[in-house]
C-alpha cells in the first residue's frame, strides 16, 4: 500500500519528531489555533443560540446568518484576510470562526426548541425566573445536542486550520503545504494523518465531556 | 473605490472570462454533492435496512472527513492528476457525510402507521419507498444538500493549491502573485453569492416537491429535531 508506506517512512523517521518543525511542536501549535477558534466561535454562537432558543424568536434571522456565514469561502476568506491586515493570527482566526459559528448556533438554537415544554411550562408555574428556567431546566436538557454542534465545529476547526501554514503560520498544516511544495508526499501523507487523528481525538474528548457533563436522566440512545 | 477598479479584468493566465470561471467552479462543486446523492441513497436505504451497518458506515465517512480537503487532493494527484478528478472526489466523500446520515434519520423518521397503510394498500417495497418514504423525506434530503451544496462551493477554492484546479479560488492565487486584491475580494464575493443562489434554488426545489408542506416556515420543530441529526453529522 503506497499511502500506509508513506506513513510508516513518515513516522519512523526520527528528524520528523524534534525540534520547532517537529511533531510535537507543531501538533501544539495546531492544538492552540483550534482552541482559540473554538473559544471565539464559543462564545459568539452560545449565548445568541441559548438565548433565541430560549425565546423561540428569531429562528428564521440565525438560519439566515448561518447560511450566509457558510457561503463564504473559508480559504478565499483566508487569503484576502492576509492581503488586507497582513500576516498574523487575526486573519487566520476570522476564517475559522465564520467556519465554525454556523453549526454552534444552529444546533444550539434547534436543541433549546427541541426541549419538551411541558418541564417548561411546569418551572414556570412553579414560579422559577426566566435565568433559572434557562440554565436548570432547558440547558441540562439540550445539553446533549448542543455539545454535538459544538463538536462539529470543534472537528471542522481541526481539519481546517491546517491553512494556518498557507500565510506562514505553523501547525500541522506545515507538513502538508511543505511537502506539496517540496514534492515529498512523506510529509503530506504524514501530516494529514495527524490531522485525522487529532479529528478523531477530538470526538473521542466530545464523547468523554458529553458521558461526564449530561445527566443520564436525559441521555439519548442514538 | 480602488479595491473594485478591475474586480472583473480576470488574468489571461486562468484561460477564463468571469462566467467561465463561475460554469467551472459550479460543475466542480455540483457534480460532486450529485455523485454523493447517488451513493448515498442506495446506501442510507441498505443501513435503514441493515441496523448493523450504519456504525461502522458512519464511523468510515467521519474518519474521511476529518482529512483536510489539501491533504486529499495532494494524495489524489499519485493516481488522478492535477485534473478537476482530483479536486471532485474528496468533495464527494464530504457530500456523503452529511448525506447519508440526512437519509437514514429521514427515512427511519417516516412513521409505522404510514408505513403500514402503503403495505395494506398494496404497495410492495419498491414502490411503498419511491412514493411514500421518500417523498416524506424530501426536507431533510434537501436540508442535508443544503449544507453539503454550501460546504462544496467553499472547498473548490482549495483546488488552486494543487496546479490552478479552483475555478474562482484560482483568482486567489493571482491575487496573490500580482497582488491585485480586488480579485480574492472577486474570488470571495462571487463564490459566496454562487452559494447563495444555489441555496435558495434548493429551496424553491424543496417547496415544489412538497406542495403539502404550510409554506410559511411557521411549524415547530419535532422533538426528533433534524437539523440537529444533521449538524451532528457535519462533524
Amino acid at each position: 500500500m503506497n499511502v500506509l508506506h508513506y506513513i510508516n517512512a513518515f513516522f519512523d523517521n526520527d528528524a520528523n519528531w524534534s525540534g520547532y518543525a517537529g511533531i510535537p511542536a507543531r501538533l501544539w501549535e495546531h492544538v492552540q489555533y483550534s482552541l482559540e477558534a473554538l473559544a471565539l466561535a464559543t462564545v459568539i454562537g452560545l449565548p445568541i443560540g441559548l438565548v433565541t432558543g430560549h425565546y423561540g424568536r428569531g429562528g428564521n434571522a440565525l438560519a439566515f446568518v448561518a447560511t450566509a456565514a457558510r457561503a463564504l469561502p473559508t480559504f478565499g476568506l483566508l487569503v484576502l484576510a492576509t492581503m488586507i491586515l497582513g500576516f498574523g493570527m487575526l486573519p487566520v482566526m476570522i476564517p475559522l470562526v465564520v467556519l465554525a459559528v454556523p453549526p454552534i448556533l444552529v444546533t444550539t438554537y434547534e436543541a433549546m426548541r427541541s426541549v419538551d415544554p411541558a418541564p417548561v411550562d411546569a418551572a414556570r408555574g412553579m414560579g422559577m425566573r426566566e435565568t433559572d428556567i434557562l440554565f436548570r431546566v432547558e440547558l441540562p436538557v439540550a445539553l446533549a445536542l448542543i455539545l454535538g454542534g459544538i463538536r462539529s465545529a470543534a472537528i471542522q476547526i481541526v481539519s481546517t486550520a491546517t491553512i494556518a501554514a498557507y500565510v506562514g503560520l505553523g501547525g500541522l498544516g506545515r507538513f502538508i503545504i511543505d511537502g506539496l511544495y517540496q514534492h515529498d508526499y512523506e510529509k503530506v501523507v504524514g501530516g494529514a494523518t495527524l490531522v485525522a487523528f487529532m479529528a478523531l481525538a477530538t470526538l473521542g474528548l466530545f464523547w468523554a465531556v458529553a458521558r461526564l457533563a449530561v445527566s443520564p436522566g436525559v441521555r439519548r440512545s442514538a | 473605490m480602488s479595491y473594485f477598479d478591475g474586480f472583473f479584468d480576470i488574468p489571461s493566465d486562468l484561460q477564463h472570462s468571469w462566467l467561465g470561471l463561475i460554469g467551472l467552479h459550479l460543475r466542480e462543486a455540483l457534480l460532486p454533492v450529485l455523485a454523493g446523492l447517488v451513493i448515498a441513497l442506495p446506501l442510507g436505504q441498505l443501513c435503514v435496512r441493515l441496523k448493523w451497518l450504519y456504525p461502522p458506515v458512519l464511523w468510515v465517512t467521519t474518519v474521511l472527513y476529518a482529512i483536510p480537503s489539501l491533504a486529499f487532493f495532494v494524495v489524489l494527484i499519485d493516481y488522478t492528476g492535477m485534473t478537476e478528478l482530483t479536486v471532485m472526489i474528496p468533495l464527494t466523500v464530504y457530500s456523503l457525510v452529511v448525506l447519508v446520515p440526512a437519509i437514514v434519520d429521514a427515512v427511519r423518521s417516516v412513521p409505522q402507521e404510514t408505513l403500514a397503510a402503503a403495505t395494506a394498500m398494496g404497495f410492495g417495497p419498491v414502490r411503498r419507498y419511491v412514493q411514500v418514504q421518500l417523498p416524506i423525506a424530501v426536507p431533510a434530503i434537501i436540508a442535508g444538500l443544503r449544507v453539503a451544496v454550501a460546504s462544496s462551493i467553499s472547498l473548490v477554492s482549495v483546488g488552486t493549491l494543487i496546479g490552478n484546479q479552483g475555478a474562482l479560488g484560482n483568482l486567489l492565487h493571482d491575487a496573490n502573485i500580482y497582488n491585485r486584491p480586488e480579485l480574492a475580494w472577486n474570488s470571495v464575493l462571487t463564490s459566496a453569492a454562487l452559494a447563495v443562489v444555489v441555496d435558495a434554488l434548493l429551496v424553491g426545489l424543496r417547496t415544489l416537491l412538497t406542495p403539502w408542506m404550510p409554506r410559511a416556515r411557521a411549524r415547530r420543530p419535532r422533538p426528533e429535531a433534524v437539523p440537529a441529526a444533521l449538524e451532528d453529522a457535519v462533524r
